[in-house]
């Protein structure tokens, strides 16, 4: 069952329009063996994610006693993180402000960085731009948590440490190599006849930029400055490497902080954790089409 | 049609060689230029940097000795082993279920990127918190049914590890599916109509088109996918904090210890040692994508 289980499906939706579809035990019987694997898919992906929102919305008591749903659900949770009431959120609002600064600040730097380079490298075919291209590429695949402690030092001689720019230009030397790639990849396939007739017209390279690339790059510009603003939202390791001050951290920093103490309120934790994912699940579901085309495709060049 | 304009733009760029050239040569220098400058003062200084203070052959001595390290190289190859291609082959799996055309099947696709699009922390903070020996929920349930104790689920080196590679196949499964599945739609459908009308069971089709079409995909999706999973902090850092007795250590989070411990230069040779497993990998990488 487990090996084939796919393409025994995918034959069936080869051809759907059969006409004797209507009713008949073939089409029950792939629908049961599909719920055999989609309930299974569904509880597995929805299981931390629901435990989450329960202890969300359960008075403290209620929140251990492993029920499927509180007997009496409330949003105190929720009052009391927003009203900032417990000692360790007492930094909630500025935190989160933290994490959205570095995260707005990420991705336009990324994106303004990386549009640049690609488009020197795939318009005005820059010299070097290819050595540029694969030192881009490696960097992409060495792994974050290995240029951490490297990074970390580097920041500490840099004298930036505790201040939200080490965060940001850490999180813009991780995202822009693969911006660029997906960037470049992209310009590459504009036709060169505009860049032609806007040299004709007299055009000059930023003119170029401005009026001719910029605008037929929005797509990808979407696609790719999503992913560095998500990418600085999520990140933990970094943020709580390079900022430590409880007015400078990100959420991140701050839920795991929670971790630290033996009396930590997980009710309030899971809250707040469920309020820090929204955003992102929001901003994914927003520009799905530009995120799943853009990056999936870019990631593995199939 | 695209050779055409490839040639064309070749052409007139040599053309416009003597007198616009230098200047767009300029222009090109400026805009590439501040990348070059991120990648000079956060990627290759902090790299030298690194070598050079991993340079000492007593901190690989130290290293070696240490039986943290030994298990934590032991670990990591497990979690690449083991893990990824567990991982990668239920995506291969999945992406088969969620190419059908079902209504349901859409919206439970809607809902499996979850895990992908959320941050990692409070989904692992949710995982750790059901693990709980006394008060998590899936203990408790092993209490209501059995009226016995749970295991310790985080104290056990093995169960923890084990764990740990469950939470990180949780948060990347959805990535690599969605890409297997864009893999099986490229391929054209009337492959396997021909197939049903010669007779072909299910798993022949597997065998003889989805396999050899998805192959290159898959081995790709493989290597990069070591790649991030070496790089994996958040998983083990944040499920069992390397815990219990820093046995569940991979080379991602040994770093950080080692940072912690105030040992610099130990931290420092543990990524150096690292490099062999990553640069065969990335080398991979490189040729298969900078082609």
């Amino acid at each position: 069952m487990s090996a084939p289980a796919g393409t025994v499906l995918r034959h069936d939706a080869a051809a759907p329009a059969t006409p004797e579809r209507a009713f008949d035990w073939h089409t029950i019987a792939t629908d049961a063996k599909l719920l055999l694997i989609g309930i299974p898919v569904f509880i597995w992906t929805i299981l931390p994610i629901y435990h989450m929102v329960l202890f969300a919305i359960s008075p403290k008591q209620d929140a251990f006693s492993g029920k499927l749903w509180p007997d009496h659900p409330t949003l105190r949770n929720f009052e009391v993180v927003f009203g900032q009431k417990h000692y360790f959120l007492s930094h909630f609002w500025l935190q989160l402000w933290n994490s959205l600064v570095i995260a707005v600040a990420t991705g336009l730097l990324t994106l303004m960085i990386a549009t640049f380079a690609a488009f020197a490298i795939s318009r005005l075919k820059v010299k070097g731009g290819r050595t540029v291209m694969n030192l881009a590429l490696f960097t992409y695949f060495i792994p974050a948590a290995f240029l951490a402690v490297p990074m970390y030092r580097t920041m500490g001689l840099y004298g930036l440490l505790n201040n939200h720019w080490a965060l940001i230009l850490a999180m813009v030397t991780i995202a822009s190599p693969y911006a660029i790639w997906v960037l470049k990849q992209a310009s590459d396939k504009l036709p060169y006849e505009l860049d032609e007739a806007a040299v004709m017209d007299g055009a000059s390279a930023p003119q170029l930029f401005r009026l001719v690339y910029l605008p037929l790059m929005m797509p990808s510009l979407v696609a790719i400055g999503t992913y560095a603003l998500l990418l600085a939202w999520n990140e933990y390791l970094y943020a709580f490497l390079l900022l430590s001050r409880d007015t400078d951290i990100t959420l991140p920093v701050a839920l795991g902080n929670f971790l630290a103490a033996d009396d930590s309120p997980w009710e309030l934790l899971m809250t707040t954790g469920l309020i820090y994912s929204l955003p992102p699940a929001a901003i994914y579901y927003t520009f799905k089409r530009y995120m799943v085309g853009g990056l999936t495709a870019g990631a593995v060049k199939s | 049609m695209s050779t055409l304009a490839v040639r064309e733009a070749d052409a007139v760029a040599p053309a416009a060689a003597e007198g616009r050239m230098s200047a767009w040569q300029v222009w090109g220098i400026v805009m590439i230029a501040p990348y070059i400058l991120v990648f000079l003062a956060f990627v290759l200084y902090p790299v030298a940097y690194g070598l050079w203070t991993a340079r000492h052959p007593q901190s690989y001595v130290h290293l070696w000795e240490d039986p943290i390290f030994a298990r934590s190289v032991v670990n990591t190859l497990v979690f690449l082993l083991v893990g990824v291609n567990i991982k990668m082959f239920v995506a291969l799996m999945l992406s088969g279920f969620f190419v059908q055309t079902r209504p349901w099947i859409r919206w439970l696709s809607l809902l499996f990127i979850l895990p992908w699009a959320v941050p990692s922390i409070p989904t692992i903070l949710s995982f750790r918190f059901m693990l709980n020996p006394e008060w998590g929920v899936i203990n408790q349930l092993i209490f209501k049914f059995t009226a016995d104790d749970g295991p310790n689920w985080l104290n056990d080196p093995t169960l923890a590890l084990t764990l740990a590679i469950l939470v990180h196949i949780w948060k990347s499964l959805p990535f690599w599916t969605l890409i297997l599945i864009a893999g099986r739609l490229a391929i054209p459908g009337e492959l396997y109509e021909a197939a049903s009308v010669d007779g072909a069971s299910n798993p022949q089709k597997f065998r003889h088109i989805t396999w050899p079409s998805m192959q290159n995909l898959y081995l790709t999706c493989v290597i990069l996918s070591m790649i991030w999973t070496l790089g994996d902090f958040n998983s083990v850092y944040l499920l069992t904090g390397g815990g219990p007795a820093d046995l569940t250590h991979v080379l991602a989070t040994l770093g950080i210890r080692y940072l912690r411990l105030d040992q610099v230069d130990l931290s420092m040779a543990a990524i150096v040692c690292a490099m062999p497993l990553v640069l065969p990998l990335v080398y991979f990488m490189m040729k298969r994508l900078s082609k």
